[in-house]
């Protein structure tokens, strides 16, 4: 996977030429063969095989695990008195940032006509489908009896008392909802032409059926795209601000309570930054690997992978920047609890996570001022494993260190994860690995439509010829 | 690698030229290799004057709205009003349920405090707009229409890969098979096709069956729940999970192997007597019943005569503890529950202490009342202990007098502080 043989060089910024999207030699019926085939292929390659074995194994392993919490009860985690919120809330924040990568690519890169989102938007999409999916288990499955947990959504419940709107909780119940449903249609509504082109080319009588079915009856039509051409940019519209208001929301649960190292008002940019920054790195950590076994390296190319590797860069020295303000403010606001919370977050008990975090996130960036270390494949998907690792542990850091050490002393208590909350966490990944794999085997990873709606106009004449000799 | 596609290609599928007889005409199509032919083409159909017709393409076609006469579209109002109606609904959801319907003090802030409802209005807000573009779009195109004349042509399957069309449908009221045909002919696409209807083949019976048994079945939980909704029962409540009942602990008039008696419940200590039971200790009735021989008693018992102003300073901390939030501090009737059951329109009618009905009580009916309660006011006797009950009423007591002293009541300075102040004020 090191190597860079293969790649084609579509890195240079000359202004005078613009940088293709496509590389190599295609016309439209190439493009629609490059990605309809992954989907087609009779067998995925073996690397999917094993790599869904293992996801499938660690769904298995999540599904125990909440059957045994569900019957037990919350005692099987390490949640004690302070530190109400283990892993479960750490893991719900880290999801849902890692989800907000796809509707950023798909909504703010659109809107800013960043034309090099179309090769990685759409699996960008899947992967905040997934994401947000088991992000939303775990609040779910925190409050312990779980068969209470529509006393979260808008009903009466059996005392016909409503949910308490004014609690951050709700906010959030309503912010990521909101965000799923408008994630997954916009990741619908996109790939509808691209269903009909599986549809189209389906040889099976189940497979046309099913795509068909899925594809709505899509022609094509002028009309039909002009329509579909407006929702997708007003749903880009729309999702734009959502994107930026659901992390802030996130980080109200935090700071809208009276903690120290919560209460602060950089909560909210400051969530909203690591979000982005830890999407990216999963967006990397996927597509590196993806790109390299369905042989759609000349859609999303060197230039997408070092572009993401620049906003890596940018969000994730923002995030630096937000730590050091943290610390500055704790030490200006005059306030003593602060300045504990926060010494006692670089040199507490926990040290060990926050130096993990700084280390992952602040500094492994640090290496994309450089171009070679932007081209390398081997760099950029080590690095962007590490960001993953960092914003976890961020996550960790800001919930349990703290919970464990408020404003009194006697309430203090530190917190260790069970083997069940670690065994849940890594099911999780099952959950959403397997989500994902099977989505790369059965849709559309690319945007086709898009692609080809983005190409440089000689490839898509040259449609003709190639056309031609393959009918 | 392609051979999916030959095989896709070449599969063997009713093919347009097989069909016998013949039947009624959709359409006619035609095929372009490059988007600037079909733009060139619509343009020409366009000037034509017809109306029922499309261009179709595997990606939108820069410059077509414009080449087929397409107006822009009314889906940016269909998107606000959803977005409007998201917000309305937001904003009343959370006024009417922590408002109107179930009021509730949360911090002592407002019931109803904008600023805290703006997250989820706006979420909502997105959400309906969301909702609105995409239902808007799906409703303005026709879909979901799964069958398309068009789809019996086996060219037309490359639309959606490199392929461009033109359909003029025969309900265009310009169309006239043969002119029509030739002019399709005369743009720079492939050979003209003649799209038949044939109406659509049904989905397998086997699916049709499924999915409507399958509905069916889904509206049951909700028929139940709503029958069980509005329907009374005698029965207890269902408990799919028994929360805490079941507990492994020591409940009375069980069996317990613990103990030699075989029973979970231990007897109680040696001398205990039963509350209702203290007359048969040949105790004092006018202290614990505030009666004496049959009568209502008159006066205080003898055994708290001692300390009459730490009595009275008890009855009034007592009071205001658990008599107050009905009858207020002063006993006139205006304490918080009673206050707040008015707001709710569900008025609790409660007694002032000095009015006359009250004032002619007996001392030792006043501790009846508070040990046993009277008509809607509950008993206390549970809570506070007889001496307390006592102190209790002899503040009931005082609280009489003062709400309905008169100057005569007031000693020789208190008067003459009087004098002072009203003089003062004018
Ligand atoms: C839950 C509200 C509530 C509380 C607390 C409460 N009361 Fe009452 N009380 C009432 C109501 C209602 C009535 C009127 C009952 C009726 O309909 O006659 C009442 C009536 C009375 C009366 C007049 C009864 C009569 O008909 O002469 C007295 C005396 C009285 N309360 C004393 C007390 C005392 C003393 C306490 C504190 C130990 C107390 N109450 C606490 C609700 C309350």
């Amino acid at each position: 996977m090191a190597s860079l043989a293969g790649e084609i060089d579509n890195t240079s910024d000359d202004p005078r030429v613009r940088a293709p999207l496509v590389v190599g030699d295609h016309d439209l019926a190439s493009v629609t063969e490059s990605v309809a085939r992954v989907a087609e292929a009779p067998r995925p390659p073996r690397a999917w095989y094993i790599a869904f074995a293992i996801s499938v194994s660690a769904l298995a392993i999540l599904g125990v695990m909440i059957l045994y919490l569900i019957f037990t009860g919350v005692g099987v985690w390490g949640v004690n008195n302070p530190v109400g919120w283990g892993f479960a809330i750490v893991n719900f924040v880290f999801w849902v940032g890692i989800g907000h990568a796809g509707t950023l690519i798909s909504a703010i890169l659109f809107l800013f006509r960043q034309k090099w989102r179309t090769g990685i938007n759409r699996f960008a999409e899947a992967m905040t489908i997934f994401a947000v999916i088991c992000a939303g288990m775990f609040p779910g499955i925190h409050v312990g009896r779980i068969w209470f947990t529509y006393w979260m959504f808008p009903v009466p419940n059996q005392m016909e008392l409503w949910p308490q709107f004014r609690s951050p909780l709700m906010w959030d119940l309503f912010a990521v909802g909101t965000y799923f449903t408008v994630s997954l249609m916009f990741w619908y509504v996109g790939m509808i032409p691209d269903l009909a082109t599986f549809r189209d080319r389906a040889v099976t009588r189940v497979r046309r059926m099913l795509y068909g079915f899925f594809a709505l009856g899509w022609t094509g039509a002028a009309r039909h795209w002009h329509r579909y051409e407006r929702a997708y940019l007003i749903l880009a519209a729309l999702a734009t601000p959502l994107v930026l208001s659901v992390h802030s929301v996130v980080s109200f649960d935090f700071a809208a309570a009276q903690l120290p190292g919560w209460h602060t008002t950089i909560l909210p940019p400051y969530f909203v930054a690591g979000a982005i920054f830890s999407g990216f790195g999963m967006v990397m950590t996927l597509a590196v690997p993806a790109r390299q076994l369905f042989g759609l390296k000349h859609l999303i190319t060197m230039r997408h992978l070092e572009n993401m590797s620049k906003i890596i860069l940018v969000t994730g020295s923002m995030v630096g920047y937000a730590y050091l303000t943290e610390f500055f403010i704790s030490w200006y606001s005059g306030n003593i609890f602060e300045r504990f919370a926060f010494i006692g977050r670089a040199m507490g008990p926990y040290w060990w996570a926050y130096w993990i975090m700084v280390t992952c996130n602040v500094v492994t960036p640090q290496l994309f001022w450089f171009k070679r270390c932007r081209t390398s494949i081997l760099v950029l998907f080590i690095a962007s494993i590490f960001v993953n690792i960092g914003m976890w542990f961020e996550r960790f850091v800001i919930v349990i260190s703290s919970l464990s050490a408020d404003f009194l002393p006697a309430q203090w208590g530190y917190y260790t994860p069970t083997l069940i909350d670690i065994l849940t966490l890594i099911g999780s990944f099952g959950l959403f690995f397997t989500g994902f794999l099977l989505f790369c085997r059965y849709l559309p990873m690319v945007a086709i439509a898009e692609i080809k709606a983005v190409m440089p106009r000689k490839h898509r004449q040259g449609a003709a010829a190639a056309g031609e000799a393959g009918a | 690698m392609s051979d999916p596609v030959a095989a896709t290609v070449a599969a063997p599928h009713e093919g347009t030229e097989a069909t016998p007889e013949p039947r009624e005409l959709f359409g006619l199509l035609v095929e372009f290799k490059h988007e600037d032919d079909l733009l060139a083409a619509c343009r020409r159909v366009r000037d034509a004057g017809f109306s029922k017709w499309d261009a179709h393409s595997p990606y939108p076609v820069h410059g077509i709205d414009a080449a087929i006469g397409i107006r822009p579209t009314i889906l940016p109002w269909i998107v606000f009003a959803g977005g409007f109606a998201g917000m309305l609904g937001g904003l009343l959801l959370q006024w009417w349920t922590n408002t109107v319907d179930y009021a509730w003090v949360v911090s002592g802030k407002p019931y109803f405090s904008l600023p805290a409802n703006i997250p989820i209005i706006f979420e909502m807000t997105i959400l309906f707009a969301a909702f609105g573009a995409v239902f808007g779009m799906l409703a303005l195109n026709g879909l979901p229409k799964l069958y398309h004349a068009a789809f019996h042509s086996r060219r037309f399957r490359r639309v959606t890969d490199d392929r461009f069309f033109i359909c003029i449908e025969a309900a265009d009221p310009r169309f006239r098979e043969a002119e029509t045909r030739a002019l399709l002919e005369s743009l720079a696409g492939d050979a003209v096709e003649r799209i038949e209807e044939r109406g659509h083949t049904d989905p397998p019976k086997l699916i049709m069956h499924v999915g409507l048994v399958a509905a069916c079945l889904a509206l049951l939980p909700l028929a139940l729940a709503a029958r069980a909704w509005y329907s009374k029962s005698t029965l207890p409540r269902i408990h799919p999970i028994l929360n805490m009942d079941q507990q492994e602990k020591f409940k009375a008039q069980r069996a317990h192997p613990l103990f030699a008696d075989g029973r979970a419940m231990r007897p109680p200590v040696e001398g205990t007597v039963a509350r209702a039971d203290l007359h048969l200790l040949g105790e004092d009735d006018h202290y614990y019943y505030g009666k004496i021989d049959g009568e209502w008693a008159t006066t205080l018992p003898q055994r708290l005569r001692a300390d009459v102003p730490g009595l009275l300073e008890r009855g009034r901390e007592r009071f205001a503890i658990f008599c107050a939030p009905c009858h207020g501090m002063d006993g006139s009737g205006n304490g918080p529950v009673r206050l707040r059951s008015d707001e709710l329109g569900m008025p609790l009618v409660v007694k002032a202490m000095h009015e006359d009905a009250v004032r002619e009580r007996q001392l030792g009916h006043l501790f009846n009342i508070i040990s046993n309660g009277i008509n809607t006011m509950p008993p206390y006797g549970d809570q506070v202990p007889v001496r307390d009950r006592w102190a209790i009423v002899s503040y009931v007591r005082a609280l009489q007098r003062s709400q309905l002293a008169t100057t005569a009541d007031l000693s020789e300075e208190q008067r003459a502080e009087r004098q002072r102040r009203r003089s003062g004020n004018d």
